[in-house]
């Protein structure tokens, strides 16, 4: 069944074409991979189907839905968690406050938004992190943040972007097997990765942007033999 | 589940130190017994005057320090509050024990009415929308014949005590327990809300609008519904004070020094911290009533000089006001390393 399906949305800013008639579709349970090299439109695609930019044109449906239109709060509210590329932690708060924030959506006793919160924390791996504020936290920490805040509001659809930017190679295998569990927990997910090998690795179907178009879409391993994405942003791509 | 999960879901939600809640209900006794261990009529008057700017300010703390929103028109809910007990009870003998909640009500409204259009703004604009919000509260009433223009409103005194009318001529002593209870609910009220989900809501809208949004938290409605919260806590203290000193005029209770001092209180005490405007106002309310009582009049602006430069060491050495001294763990959480 399709979660997601987004028609020709279109976005420009002044003469600059962000997103061009984008199109493209999500099964549920899946992982689709977003790709594209730096002003490829990636995060503008998030922000279009998270409400957070206006489109020009096109639509967005979510379960056959359309979600044009409604703010980001209501987007949210229907089952469309995101975390973001530059982070938005609520630094003077704690880790468990911060995911607390995201429970009581489902949760409003105190007590079971908190233990609930603290499942999640533990499913991210930083229950022992729970009462630090989350400005005290690491860059990969905090990115484990933003999902198990997102993941409170028990999303159908997560869009990530770029969990593994910005972190050091140690710590990249660890968040890679987080998003496999939380595949494995029935969480669809659109991910923007810059990280070639890892979008191979995870994805059931790729998308792949340059310049706000649309240059291919499908398997990993039709992306990776897609001579437009390879001039554009593979280069010599050695899938071992 | 593992024994770390099951460790963490077991420990109790909010930090429960018997000590911690011996020693709060050791000062509410002290409190409470405090007249009658001899203070006389000025301290009576500077513990009243602590307790109605504590409050003050916990009520402009909700607004800036729980959901980040600065306000410095504050004073306009705070005369509203004034002059809806002072004019109903001038107007058609109505005690004060009712018109207190009209104030409420009124103050609720206004905030609305201007949190609908002004909380659009953010930041900086919001601040200046309203400042001149409170200025034009005041314009209003200077000229408005209905609630007495300039001169204000007198008043009528009654020939004694009178509980009925929130009078008291003989001492300070039942002004003192009326603006201590309402000091003690408004801090335990707010106490409540800092741990509810509205609290969680409201912090998460000040510390980030954008990831609040992605939380299903409509960022608009909430900064309404503290502003709203906001003002009804400041109407109360400006229905109190009217009855304390039975003459009101817009110079006196829409005056911008009261949206600044709130301010003051709120920023030297602790910000965000439910804590903070107690700390805040025991500190500052004694410096400004004894630089008036040693310096006459106004104070000779000595209490402004001092302001100032205590909020300059403030801003500087620790941002996050006086309550930073204590240790967060005793106040606010449990917090385990």
């Amino acid at each position: 069944m399709k979660i997601l399906s987004v028609e020709n949305l279109s976005r420009a800013f002044g003469g600059i074409k962000a997103n061009n008639n984008i199109s493209f579709e999500v099964e549920e349970g899946s992982i689709l991979g977003v790709i594209g090299p730096n002003g490829a439109g990636k995060s503008t695609l998030f922000d279009l189907i998270t409400g957070y930019t206006k489109a020009d044109t096109g639509e967005v449906k979510f379960f056959e839905k359309n979600i044009y239109g409604l703010t980001p709060d209501r987007i949210s509210n229907l089952g469309i968690g995101r975390t973001f590329q530059k982070l938005k932690p609520f630094a003077d708060q704690t880790l468990l406050e911060n995911v607390m924030i995201g429970s009581f959506v489902k949760e409003k006793n105190i007590k079971k938004a908190r233990d609930k919160a603290l499942e999640i924390i533990d499913f991210v791996d930083l229950i022992e992190k729970r009462h630090h504020f989350a400005k005290e936290l690491s860059t990969g920490q905090r990115k484990r943040l933003e999902m198990a805040r997102a993941m409170a509001i028990e999303p159908k659809l997560l869009l990530m972007d770029e969990v593994t930017g910005g972190v050091d190679q140690k710590t990249i295998p660890g968040l890679v097997e987080l998003i496999k569990k939380l595949k494995k927990s029935g969480v669809t997910i659109v991910t923007i990765e810059h990280n070639i090998n890892i979008i191979m690795e995870i994805s059931d179907n790729i998308l792949a942007l340059d310049q706000g178009e649309r240059i291919a879409y499908g398997s990993p391993k039709e992306i990776q033999n897609n001579k437009l994405v390879v001039d554009s942003y593979l280069g010599t791509f050695d899938a071992a | 589940m593992n024994d770390k999960l099951l460790t963490a879901q077991a420990e109790p939600l909010w930090n429960t130190d018997k000590k911690i809640i011996s020693l709060i209900a050791g000062i509410v006794l002290l409190l409470f017994a405090l007249p009658h261990l001899g203070l006389n009529s000025f301290y009576l008057h500077l513990m009243i005057m602590i307790f109605m700017h504590a409050v003050m300010a916990q009520s402009w703390n909700v607004i800036a320090g729980f959901s980040g929103q600065i306000s410095l028109g504050h004073g306009a809910f705070f005369g509203i509050g004034a002059y809806a007990t002072s004019f109903f009870y001038v107007q058609y003998g109505i005690s004060p024990w009712i018109s207190i909640f009209f104030g409420i009500i009124f103050s609720g409204i206004a905030a609305v009415l201007i949190g609908i259009p002004m909380l659009r703004l953010s930041g900086h604009y919001f601040a200046i929308a309203t400042l001149l919000i409170g200025i034009s509260f005041q314009v209003v009433f200077q000229r408005w014949d209905l609630v007495g223009a300039a001169s204000g409103l007198w008043v009528p005194m009654t020939s004694g005590d009178s509980w009925l009318a929130l009078q008291f001529h003989t001492s300070k002593m039942p002004y003192y327990y009326v603006f201590l209870v309402f000091f003690l609910i408004t801090f335990y009220l707010v106490w409540i809300l800092s741990r509810s989900k509205l609290g969680f809501r409201l912090r998460a809208v000040r510390d980030d609008p954008q990831a609040a949004l992605s939380l299903c938290i409509n960022v608009s409605n909430y900064k309404i519904i503290a502003y709203v919260i906001s003002a009804m806590i400041m109407a109360p203290m400006g229905s109190l004070f009217a009855q304390y000193i039975l003459i009101i005029d817009p110079d006196r209770v829409f005056n911008i020094e009261i949206s600044i001092i709130v301010l003051l209180i709120t920023v030297l005490g602790g910000i965000g911290n439910v804590w903070g405007p107690l700390l805040g106002a025991a500190i500052l309310i004694p410096i400004s009533e004894y630089s008036r009582i040693y310096l006459g009049g106004t104070g000779g602006a000595v209490d402004l000089i001092l302001y100032g430069l205590i909020l300059m060491l403030i801003c500087v050495f620790r941002p996050d006001g006086l309550i930073s001294f204590v240790p967060k763990n005793i106040l606010e959480r449990k917090k385990q390393r």
